[in-house]
């Protein structure tokens, strides 16, 4: 195991048969992922691109031995989903599934934390390990095997900025797109030890952005447990102060939450941080050449 | 996010159990004047403009009425008023109370600590960032117990109420809790809670309801916030589309590159000023209708920034090719297009055939936009 998913990972698609389901679950493959089984009620029995069809996560993970999930399902449905995978004995849910509702997800999050398993996600990319996995649906086409791990908040820029490390001649060890909800299962914060402790990534890239204080957060983490070089970068820099939550949500992260906060607090911390994304990929090309001539 | 006006916000206070002065809403001078001479709101009242901005009472949209003459005059004197850039069309008429305190009490989430937190101070009835921190108690509730007993007890403590307002105390937080839940609010927030005899009567509401949770609340579907009408039209395709000031359309895909794209557009010296998210589409109709969008909203240039991963780079070249042909030629526009990922050559040869040529750098491209958007490319 590098960070939560690599050669051993079998993955159940919850959704399959739909049609986000049915295309990511061909790119997974594509990917070299161990796709053992989908899950759609009703539709058990069938096969979606040679991948076996079951009514429930338990009938599959019986089957099939998965171990990890990839849930599609529409919003109204996603809890459910992600609790009976949860209840199967699945101890990775990735919930790729926008627009859940944050009470929905405060559930789902506190019920699956009680039972061991780790969400990532929702409204998520998924995680990547290039040559190893893919559960979820960052594009195939921007990974290299290598050794930079990244952690990101956002999606497509996720994508910009990893294909701008390959662009260098570099890659990546396992990529986590941990999605930008207000609640998510996996934060920077949970994310970080797993690439701290990983003897294949020997540095870090953080993608943040504004708004909450996940970042800041982040930064305390680093300061006091990780020794590997973090390279950071901010989006929003240049939006203006949103009011999302109020008064109260003031009261919550009084004061932070803003670019230059995050900024602030990243490079206090010891983390490079680029004013921009293309700068991200020469910062770790200059870190990795330092590197490697030690 | 729904922000439903105090009077909306007291519908549901309501129908959970949370006491409040006896009022009615009003939208005209007469039936202000009206309500007040039938004793269906006791006089004396409160007028007040239902407006979503703070701060109303200091800003006039506050008055007070001693006879149906005056409640008919204040009435005429808030309604119409262009409060914050709300304009004013209705009024929430109040008996007005004999208050003793003042209390702050609000429910939201902590996205921190993942989990909903109770807010509560004994000094209320004023902008709660002002509070020193010493005087404000946080409790975080699980969700799955709910709001405890002894949660409710250590509010009532902070807050300073004792004797038979605590009884009502318990019973309004357990309301206020089952409302924040079941409704799939953000925000639920009394300011001020007042003392009144040996009750309590929340003055104010301030209840925010999640957008997400849209399709158990069907109720909530005609509430809009201030959009414009493009922004509007915008909501109905499903396309996140922002207007300000500013003269560059962006048009990309995903929150973060959206705004990681202002970010260089502004340190070029751009000025950004509608930006649309495509999000994830792979169907190229979509495309064309946020693009005849953006010519509506007039830009002097467009940016295009497009890393395909959902949306596949050549959905979005025909889907821009599609709608360039259906731009009158006296409205069409400078556009500097970037695609970059899933199936970008294909989506590349797609624009170079319309005479559109994709730059690959983010700084290059964001560049010429900048110039083609002065004039100078």
């Amino acid at each position: 195991m590098t960070v939560l998913v690599d050669t051993s990972t079998r993955v159940v698609v919850q959704g399959i048969t739909g049609h986000q389901g049915t295309v990511h679950t061909r790119q997974m493959k594509l990917f070299g992922t161990a796709v053992a089984a989908g899950v759609t009620p009703g539709k058990g029995g069938t096969e979606v691109d040679g991948v076996p069809v079951f009514d429930s996560v338990r009938e599959a993970v019986d089957a099939t031995r998965a171990n990890a999930s990839c849930i599609f399902v529409p919003a109204p449905f996603a809890k459910d989903a992600l609790i009976e995978s949860v209840d199967a004995g699945i101890r990775l849910a990735v919930v790729v599934t926008e627009h859940i509702p944050f009470h929905d997800m405060l559930v789902m999050y506190h019920y699956a934390r009680s039972k061991g398993t780790r969400i990532i996600g929702p409204n998520c990319p998924g995680i990547a390990a290039p040559g190893k996995a893919k559960v979820g649906i960052i594009p195939n086409v921007v990974f290299h095997p290598g050794r930079v791990g990244v952690i990101s908040r956002s999606g497509t820029l996720t994508y910009e900025i990893v294909n701008g490390i390959k662009e260098h001649g570099l890659g990546q060890s396992t990529c986590i797109g941990l999605g930008g909800d207000p609640v998510v299962g996996t934060s920077f914060v949970d994310a970080l030890p797993l690439f701290q402790g990983d003897p294949e990534t020997d540095l870090l890239v953080m993608v943040g952005e504004i708004g909450g204080t996940a970042e800041e957060e982040a930064a305390e983490y680093i300061h006091g447990h990780v020794t590997k070089p973090v390279v950071a970068y901010i989006a929003g820099r240049s939006a203006p102060p949103g009011k999302r939550m109020g008064h109260a949500g003031a009261i919550i992260t009084r004061g932070r939450g803003t670019a230059e906060s995050k900024v602030a607090a990243l490079e206090k911390a010891g983390a490079q941080v680029a004013r921009f994304p293309y700068e991200v990929p020469e910062m770790v090309a200059a870190i990795a050449a330092r590197q490697a001539r030690r | 996010m729904v922000k439903l006006a105090e009077w909306r916000g007291k519908d549901l206070f309501r129908k959970y159990g949370v006491p409040l002065p006896r009022g009615q809403v009003a939208r005209s001078a007469a039936e202000a004047e009206q309500l007040t001479r039938s004793g269906t709101v006791p006089l004396p009242c409160v007028v007040k403009a239902q407006v979503l901005a703070g701060g109303r009472g200091k800003g006039g949209a506050v008055r007070f009425a001693n006879t149906p003459e005056e409640a008919r005059a204040a009435a005429q004197a808030i309604l119409g008023l262009d409060f914050k850039g709300e304009t004013v069309k209705e009024l929430l008429l109040e008996e007005k109370l004999a208050i003793g305190r003042e209390l702050y009490l609000s429910l939201t989430l902590d996205r921190s600590a993942r989990l909903p937190i109770l807010i509560a101070s004994a000094q209320g009835g004023v902008e709660i960032e002002s509070v020193d921190d010493a005087a404000i108690a946080r409790i975080p509730i699980d969700p799955f117990p709910g709001l405890a007993a002894y949660e409710r007890r250590r509010a009532a403590k902070v807050l300073g109420v004792t004797g038979p307002a605590a009884a009502s105390l318990d019973r309004l937080l357990s309301a206020l809790w089952r409302l924040f839940q079941q409704e799939d609010a953000e925000l639920v927030e009394i300011n001020p809670l007042a003392v009144v005899g040996e009750g309590l009567v929340a003055l104010d509401a301030k209840v925010i309801i999640e957008d997400d949770a849209g399709f158990r609340h069907p109720e909530y579907s005609d509430i809009r916030d201030d959009r414009t009408p493009l922004e509007e039209i915008a909501r109905e395709k499903e396309i996140a589309f922002v207007q300000l000031d500013g003269n560059i359309g962006v048009i990309a895909n995903g929150a973060g590159l959206t705004m990681a794209t202002l970010d260089v557009l502004k340190e070029f010296d751009g000025n950004p000023g509608v930006f649309l998210d495509l999000g994830g589409t792979d169907d190229p109709k979509k495309v064309t209708e946020a693009f005849l969008l953006m010519a509506q909203a007039k830009p002097r240039a467009v940016f295009l920034n497009i890393f395909g991963g959902v949306t596949r780079c050549d959905t979005v070249a025909k889907g821009l090719v599609a709608a360039m042909d259906q731009v009158p030629p006296a409205e069409r526009f400078p556009l500097v297009a970037r695609i970059r990922g899933n199936n970008e050559r294909e989506g590349i040869e797609i624009l170079r055939a319309a005479g559109i040529t994709s730059i690959p750098s983010l700084k290059d491209s964001a560049q010429a936009v900048v110039a083609a958007a002065r004039g100078t490319a």
